[in-house]
């Protein structure tokens, strides 16, 4: 398929037909087969080891937060594989297409590839990494036994699969959108986009959206309802206010995507006219809606990593964090600034000097506490005893890393400077600048953190620092080419070039992708190595870094119940303190804790939601409106059922912690 | 400046020989008064990014495990002082950033005529700017000299040293007109008009293209851009006056349709009322212009009767560009045989039935009506059409975008 | 400082002995009036988009062509009542009367069920006039922005229904409390969006 089909509709099928798989695609075959072959191969191994009813009761009905955290992460793992396949498609297209050379991706297909990559990237890779990040650790870190609603949380997580499932779907059942990631109208109306790719769009982010409100919202209320007595906001650790923040943009910006992608809906659906040319429609308005929630996007993605970089600054400069009060107003202006910044993102656009320019100061304002927070990091590091283990590099990485993308962010927030260099490849190596050196590095320094946390073993160094030099060599070599094209004038999204003397910048940037792409594996090896080495990387303690906040006061992995009793809190770095004054565990006293129970509800919504979503984008209206009939009477189904708690009884609890406290003995008498 | 102008060099020497950085070494006043900003806020941000990134290598190998010497003050978390200047430091800086940012965002706004075309050289009263009206099609640029009578497709000169006045539009999607070296981009968007002032102060033979994606030709969406002399452009006017093909709506029409690497064209003769119509969306016979539907609109719309009207004269890509099969063509009562009879049945019920009129505190007529349909008048009688033209530089019709 | 907290005589408390109330429901009411400005945020928009687009009639009928005030009074009526009985229905709930909570939430929603047919013939009316959403930029922000209130409407009544069922098979109990004070939330905040509907919408659209 060179371009996209025009189908008109049947009863049954609706657009479907055979000409919607692309089984003339080589490339897509092939990947199909791949594809096939592991996923075979997985599902036959599930089956012959019998793992299923394992995975459904423990797993997948889980409304456990731990679980789920670990469930979003493994998500965003897979997804940010898929993002980095398209990344690399684009850097071979961009190093062969020279010379009069099309390169081996046609329009068709290499403008699905670049779409994709951002909206998997965000959408799907950095926001469930996010999302699994705060999810496991918030409760943990307040000393909550679980979050406010735990069922809400398992059906934010499967909307999110939901939304995923869809967009892998359309890998090989039709074609993804090809608009660019904020598939600006009129091009991704339905008169230049008549197929089904800007479909797949608007349903994977809608059903996805959905997942990531609740759970915004499930946060929000674990914060602030749910913190051990005695933490007051002002005693929170950093990560969970980063957290909040982050939830409170969520909440107050992912209804903005929401209605503004139902607008495109119903232009592409209906035929109203929100942002059409014709009939009064303006598609300027979507620009700036679509902005209105992208910008705090950026946020929601970047705060939980502050958070993260500062926990691990502390912990391992092993000294208090410098500022705390600070860098919690930082955070909250930060906030609360991203809702006035939108417009620079198109200050092309042909607004007014005075309009453009307020938004170019109020962006260089976040600069402020942005900077504030680096010398809040800086200055923990300063008369520490600074331990450097992978994610303590990866923070040093970011600060060094982060400033140079502070920095040409503030020039593209120099309106004339912008009008040159708008959507060039000096933006995109911009904004991968921060977001690979910001979110990127935070993640994989969350994940080599809080690892011992969640499965009671460290990660193997070696193989973590192999990962971390090449991300990092690996990035000055993909992305400072960048900035030198973007400077020489050449825009984003182009799939063909000629003029000679780019080559070479293009073949530096693909020589760094590969480097990239050998972390990546570094990392996956890591994780395997870990696993079979578990044993020598156990970790008994509970608190293998010498930390500071509640999470460590438990062992490693948690109990389901997370703390046996709640903790009292005196002290922003509450562990710390219980450590520096003589806590002893309690041994005896247990008594039975109340746990909410597991319920299927959850995936079988979002399943029924991915089948909605498919019969909408492919026109099958009769499955469209069973789907919507199924997901009313099982979501009325499941309010029938008032019996949603547990005891987990005294002995259980005891039989747990005696295990633990052998443990514990057995590590003080080796 | 000047010493500025040689640090921007700068990375010139850094890279290998051959790149043309064409951002830092513009050949436009104004690409280079941009380009002049850039460097200038680098080198601010520089002031606190050095000691920044210093500092971290240096306590993060001071402070280092193994080096027992180093001070260990694991309680010191706090320092008034100190905090003053971590917020005061990036304050300050971005204060005078943001006094620059305002003073050169007015200075340097696209939608300002030129005072100057150099450092030194004022702009006389009584230079006009050329004016050359570029539409974005797909994909490939048209441009009108209007004062030439001349069009061409993706060949864009300009003679030096004169301020040249661009009236931007697009046929279909959202694009953005961006010469590197003349001066920055804005974005070219359907049925609405945006502006840009540059100047080229050398001559030179370099390009301009699309800088935001608009569909799958869009790699290949860029044309030739030549300074040159006066006579050389008086040159190049004649050899376009030479060509034997001229813009009229037909021969746009055909233009319109999407195509790639179109080579470059010449048209010895425009229809004068060409851009006008194409930045109303009325090129086609029969269509309604956008600046007569908003005339109507500014009265409070065409009354109820108009709901039963075809809606084909104000549907101008809808249902008909990429072959969509949703909803179909439009369902509406098709009483009225011809476009003439149509847009006089709008235009009637807007403002001249008696009904309409008395119901609107305004019974102006409304500045829509009456007005021929483009196409159908002989596209170049001047007699028929002047009065449309817009006499002003007071955008009729279109709106100017704005974001306030 | 700890060196401070540890100079005085008494040890301090890490934890807390008796299990830590936590009890079910206990930030439903945080959660739901969060879930409500988000969807206020949604409706936000729609008004926002409605602002922009609101006078772009494409040189087709206007407000003052299609709307008819005195039906819309009538609509906005039935609405406010349906919120004084919910209101009605909340005190008899209060009061453990489980057949008046009943009466009341039958009646709101048989005032919810006349807001949505006035709203449906409305529609219906334009529809047939020729003024349906695709016709203008304006229709088209119009039957949304009203359309998403009345969708909104018909969800209240589903759940309305349901809660019905839920009381009648097990009474005023703690859960069927919070979820009628949830969706008592729900209907106000309705309520007090059709105000803004019937304020920018209908009266400055006559106005225009």
């Amino acid at each position: 398929m060179t371009e996209s089909p025009i189908v008109v509709p049947n009863f049954f099928f609706g657009r479907f037909n055979l000409e919607a798989i692309p089984y003339h695609e080589p490339i897509l075959v092939m990947t199909f087969i791949g594809v096939a072959i592991g996923g075979a191969a997985v599902l036959g191994a599930l089956t012959y080891f019998r793992l299923w009813g394992y995975l459904w009761r423990e797993w997948f009905t889980s409304v456990d937060h731990k679980k789920i955290g670990i469930m979003y992460m493994v998500l965003g793992l897979i997804m940010f594989l898929r993002g980095f396949a398209d990344a690399i498609m684009m850097r071979l297209q961009q190093a062969l297409a020279f010379g009069g050379s099309e390169g081996y991706l046609p329009a068709h297909h290499y403008d699905q590839v670049f779409s994709a990559h951002g909206v998997i990237m965000i959408f799907f890779a950095a926001m469930p990494f996010v999302t699994g990040l705060m999810n496991y650790v918030v409760p943990l870190q307040i000393g909550a036994r679980d979050v406010s609603f735990p069922f809400l949380n398992n059906f934010s997580f499967w909307m999110t699969v939901s939304g995923a499932a869809l967009v892998m779907t359309s890998l090989f059942v039709g074609e993804f959108a090809q608009t660019g990631w904020l598939a600006y109208p009129p091009l991704s109306g339905i008169a230049y986009s008549p197929y089904v790719g800007v479909d797949y769009y608007i349903w994977a982010l809608q059903i996805a959206g959905v997942g990531t409100t609740l759970s915004g919202i499930n946060l929000i209320c674990t914060i602030v309802k749910m913190r051990a007595p005695g933490m007051d906001m002002m005693k929170m650790p950093i990560f969970t206010w980063t957290s909040l923040c982050t939830n409170v943009l969520i909440v107050a910006s992912f209804p903005i995507l929401t209605a503004t992608l139902a607008l495109l809906t119903a232009d592409r659906y209906i035929g109203t006219n929100f942002f059409t040319n014709d009939l009064g429609g303006n598609p300027m308005m979507y620009v700036n809606l679509i902005w209105i929630w992208g910008h705090p996007e950026v946020y929601i993605l970047i705060l939980p990593a502050f958070g993260i970089f500062s926990e691990v600054t502390s912990t391992f400069s092993g000294k208090k964090l410098f500022g705390y009060t600070s860098m919690v107003y930082a955070t909250v202006v930060i906030t609360i600034l991203s809702y006035l910044v939108w417009l620079h993102h198109f200050f092309t656009m042909g607004s007014g000097a005075s309009v453009n320019s307020f938004f170019g100061i109020t962006t260089m304002i976040i600069s402020i506490p942005t900077g504030a927070k680096m010398f809040n990091w800086l200055f923990t590091m300063y008369r520490g005893r600074i331990r450097f283990e992978l994610p303590m590099m990866y923070t040093v990485a970011f600060m060094l890393i982060f400033v140079i993308g502070g920095m040409t962010g503030v020039m593209l927030a120099v309106p004339p400077a912008d009008f040159v260099l708008h959507n060039s490849l000096f933006l995109i190596a911009h904004f991968h600048n921060v977001i690979i050196g910001g979110v990127v590095f935070g993640v994989f320094a969350g994940i080599a953190f809080w690892w011992p946390k969640a499965f009671g073993f460290k990660l193997d160094p070696f193989w973590g620092k192999m990962s971390f030099w090449f991300w990092v060599v690996g990035f000055f070599f993909a992305f400072m080419p960048l900035y030198v094209l973007g400077l020489m004038g050449v825009t984003r999204r182009l799939r063909v070039f000629d003029d000679p003397s780019l080559h070479i910048w293009f073949i530096i940037a693909a020589f760094g992708a590969v480097l990239i792409a050998c972390g990546i594996g570094s990392f996956i090896i890591q994780i395997g190595v870990s696993i079979l080495r578990r044993d020598k990387l156990r970790d008994t303690t509970g608190d293998p870094w010498n930390a500071r906040t509640l999470e460590w006061a438990t062992s490693s992995p948690p109990p389901d119940y997370n703390f046996a009793f709640t903790p009292v809190v005196h002290d922003s770095d509450a562990w710390w303190d219980m450590k520096q004054r003589g806590y002893v565990r309690p041994l005896s006293g247990f008594k039975p804790i109340h746990m909410p129970k597991n319920s299927g509800t959850g995936p079988i919504l979002a399943g029924i939601s991915f089948v909605l979503g498919f019969a909408l984008i492919w026109y099958i209206w009769w499955l469209a409106a069973v789907s919507f009939v199924a997901l009313l009477a099982v979501a009325i189904h499941h309010t029938f059922n008032y019996n949603r708690d547990f005891d987990i009884p005294a002995e259980d609890v005891v039989r747990t912690e005696e295990e633990r406290t052998r443990l514990l003995a057995a590590q003080v008498n080796a | 400046m000047r010493r500025l102008r040689l640090l921007a060099l700068l990375p010139l020497l850094a890279a290998l020989g051959g790149c043309k950085f064409e951002v830092l070494a513009p050949t436009g006043d104004i690409a280079a008064q941009q380009r002049d900003l850039l460097v200038v806020s680098v080198l601010l941000m520089l002031l606190i990014i050095i000691p920044v990134m210093a500092l971290t290598a240096f306590f993060a190998w001071k402070y280092r495990q193994a080096n027992t010497e180093a001070r260990y003050e694991p309680e010191w978390h706090h320092s008034t002082q100190l905090e003053l200047v971590i917020w005061a430091a990036p304050l300050l800086i971005i204060i005078c950033l943001g006094a620059m940012t305002w003073m050169g965002t007015h200075l340097l706004d696209p939608y300002r005529p030129l005072d100057r075309i150099g450092s030194r050289t004022v702009v006389a009263a009584e230079d006009k700017p050329l004016v050359v009206n570029v539409v974005a099609l797909d994909w490939k640029w048209l441009f009108i000299y209007p004062e030439q009578g001349i069009a061409t497709v993706n060949e864009l000169a300009v003679p030096v040293d004169r301020p040249i006045h661009f009236q931007i539009t697009s046929s279909t999607v959202m694009n953005a007109f961006y010469v590197p070296t003349l001066a920055g981009m804005i974005y070219a968007m359907p049925a609405m008009k945006t502006q840009l002032h540059a100047v080229a102060n050398q001559r030179v033979e370099s390009r301009g293209f699309s800088a935001n994606y608009s569909g799958a030709g869009f790699s290949k969406m860029f044309f030739a851009f030549r300074a040159m002399s006066d006579s050389e452009f008086g040159a190049w006017v004649r050899e376009a006056k030479g060509s034997t093909e001229s813009l009229t709506r037909q021969a746009y029409l055909e233009l319109e349709k999407p195509s790639e690497a179109v080579p470059a064209t010449f048209f010895n003769e425009v229809d004068p009322t060409l851009f006008d119509a194409i930045l109303n969306l009325c090129v086609e016979p029969g269509k309604m212009c956008m600046k007569d539907m908003m005339a109507i609109d500014a009265k409070g719309g065409a009354g109820l009767e108009s709901a039963t009207a075809s809606l084909l004269p104000l549907l101008h890509d809808k249902h008909a560009r990429r072959g969509t099969v949703i909803g179909g063509a439009p369902s509406y009562v098709v009483g009225i045989c011809t476009p003439e009879e149509l847009a006089t049945a709008l235009t009637l019920s807007a403002a001249d039935t008696p009904a309409a009129a008395s119901r609107r505190a305004d019974s102006a007529p409304v500045s829509g009506a009456g007005l021929p349909i483009p196409g159908f008048s002989p596209a170049l009688l001047p007699a028929f059409t002047s009065p449309l033209l817009p006499t002003s530089e007071a955008d009729i019709g279109p709106r100017r975008p704005s974001n306030s | 400082m700890s060196t401070t907290v540890t100079a005085t005589s008494e040890a301090p408390v890490f934890y807390e002995v008796d299990e830590h109330p936590h009890p079910e429901g206990h930030s439903t009411a945080l959660g739901f009036w969060i879930y409500l400005m988000s969807d206020c945020l949604i409706f936000a928009i729609l008004f926002a988009t409605f602002g922009v687009l609101g006078g772009n009639y494409a040189a087709g009928p206007g407000p003052r062509d299609l709307f008819d005030l005195n039906l819309v009074a009538l609509n906005t009526t039935m609405l406010l009542l349906s919120s004084i009985t919910y209101g009605f229905a909340m005190l008899a709930m209060d009061k453990e009367r489980v057949k008046a909570t009943q009466v009341w939430l039958v009646i709101t929603a048989l005032f919810g069920l006349a807001f949505l047919s006035i709203e449906l013939y409305e529609f219906h009316h334009m529809i047939a006039e020729g003024a349906g959403p695709q016709r203008s930029a304006f229709l088209s922000a119009f039957f949304t922005l009203v359309g998403t209130h009345g969708l909104h409407v018909t969800f209240g009544i589903i759940w309305l229904v349901t809660l019905l069922v839920q009381v009648q098979k097990r009474g005023l109990v703690t859960a069927n409390k919070r979820r009628l004070m949830c969706l008592s939330m729900f209907w106000h905040f309705l309520d007090v969006v059709w105000i803004g509907v019937f304020t920018f919408v209908y009266l400055l659209g006559m106005l225009r």
